[in-house]
């Protein structure tokens, strides 16, 4: 399968990136890993004009700690995510989460601001990044603004991304110490989406859930934060009835396809499921 | 739309050439170079039969452009054997008859090649995870796994020797 005929560039600078992207229009797409928007070309489900590259822009890769917060350029790949000392001491959910992302390969060049930016609920930064409360920065030729990753998803491709705009840079504040977390993915192999996926992150206080935060993947039209389930946590010491309205208050809020990795009842079960066994694994983790 | 130049080295050897910006790299390399060692499976970068080594790092060529090569250094498996030696992984995909088809077998060696620097000591777990991105359908696996343990110990004692 070969793609349709495409222009290519392949700029230095996110400035020199956002200025093609203003002149060309919406016939222009971002090329980051390349592993969604190939296949999908190849497939002519997308037939953009010209191909933007923008693995060759030094700004937008690194992880780094500025007053108290991460920064992830947005060209991260997932394998530099996994290596990170940095994200292994602070943030282990985006380490253990990236592991469980495609294959050795394809994690060379897939990067955490091309799953985002993709919009497919079927990737797994989004829920990752709901659960850590994390700030997408977008730039565009007007300047830089925010945006945060809970009101980033409209639907699936759909993002608050304009047209004119690059995501350069994923924020989030480290752990506090104490802090929980674990991702449960469903799949049926390596490679594959998640029939349902949950994010995790708690932490304790005196007995009881201090803090929960909860992000679901693939099993709505976008990542869902679960809002319901971690109020049904916080408060409370952990205990199986707790936990129970926590998988309820999840299944209330699926909304998944039915496609070969199973109907809307089995996905809604298995979303429950897995945010059982994450909120048990983070639990055991929190210091 | 124009061709592009594109400047690389292969397998240890300048190559300049004008692609299609659409011409993938395996087409490229099997078509443009006649290296049709590297294989066309799912052309959907599950199966990993297309990897090579771009840069020092493990790629699936049916998911990246040739374009996106200018300035690295790519290797496919034709660059493994050195003047008629086999590789230590080839060795060891023979030895422990690490293939029947032999159809995935090109992009196995090449991303056992990287596994085995990435982690010269793995053990027979890691072995399993770093080639999951590598589907076979005749082996069953196990004589693959074998087959990169014997070439870890293999390059092991290169190594002390050295």
């Amino acid at each position: 399968m070969i793609p349709p005929a495409f222009d290519y560039h392949a700029p230095h600078t996110v400035a020199e990136a956002i200025a093609l992207l203003s002149s060309l229009g919406d016939d222009a797409k971002l090329l980051a890993g390349g592993h969604s928007l190939l296949p999908m070309m190849k497939l002519r489900f997308a037939q953009p004009g010209t191909l933007i590259d923008i693995n060759r822009i030094p700004e937008l890769r690194g992880i780094s700690e500025q007053g108290g917060v991460i920064r992830i350029g947005a060209m991260t790949s997932e394998n530099e995510l996994i290596a990170s000392p940095l994200l292994q001491a602070k943030l282990p959910l985006l380490v253990e989460a990236a592991l469980l992302i495609a294959d050795p390969q394809v994690r060379n060049r897939g990067t955490i601001g091309g799953d985002i930016a993709h919009g497919d609920p079927g990737n797994d930064h989004p829920a990752i990044a709901m659960a850590l409360d994390a700030t997408f920065v977008l730039q565009g030729p007007q300047g830089e603004r925010q945006v945060k990753a809970l009101d980033f998803f409209h639907g699936t491709y759909m993002t608050a991304l304009a047209e004119d705009e690059i995501l350069t840079a994923i924020l989030i504040a480290p752990f506090a110490a104490g802090t929980g977390s674990a991702y449960l993915k469903l799949k049926r192999k390596t490679g594959d989406w998640a029939t349902a996926g949950a994010a995790v992150v708690l932490r304790m206080a005196g007995g009881v859930v201090s803090h929960a935060s909860i992000g679901l993947t693939n099993v709505a039209p976008t990542a869902l934060r679960a809002s319901d389930a971690e109020a049904a946590l916080v408060g409370k010491p952990l205990s199986d009835a707790s936990i129970d309205a926590a998988v309820h208050a999840v299944r209330a809020i699926c909304d998944p396809a039915e496609d070969l990795r199973g109907d809307v009842e089995y996905k809604t079960a298995m979303a429950g499921e897995m945010t059982r066994r994450a909120i048990r694994a983070a639990a055991a983790r929190c210091a | 739309m124009s061709k592009k130049i594109v400047s690389m080295h292969l397998n240890g050897k300048a190559v300049e050439e004008a692609v299609e910006p659409r011409t993938l790299l395996i087409h490229f390399l099997r078509e443009k170079m006649n290296l049709t060692g590297a294989h066309i499976g799912c052309e959907t970068s599950h199966c990993g039969a297309c990897t090579v080594d771009i840069d020092g790092q493990s790629v699936k060529a049916c998911t990246h452009l040739t374009v996106q090569c200018e300035g690295s250094d790519v290797k496919t498996v034709e660059g493994l054997a050195n003047a008629g030696v086999l590789h230590a992984v080839q060795e060891g995909f023979y030895k422990e008859h690490g293939l029947q088809c032999g159809f995935c077998t090109p992009g196995m060696l090449m991303r056992a090649y990287r596994f085995l620097q990435d982690n010269p000591n793995p053990t027979e777990q890691e072995v399993r995870v770093g080639m999951s991105g590598n589907l076979c359908r005749c082996t069953g696996y196990q004589n693959i796994v074998k087959a990169v343990m014997h070439a870890a110990a293999a390059l092991q004692q290169q190594a002390v020797a050295a």
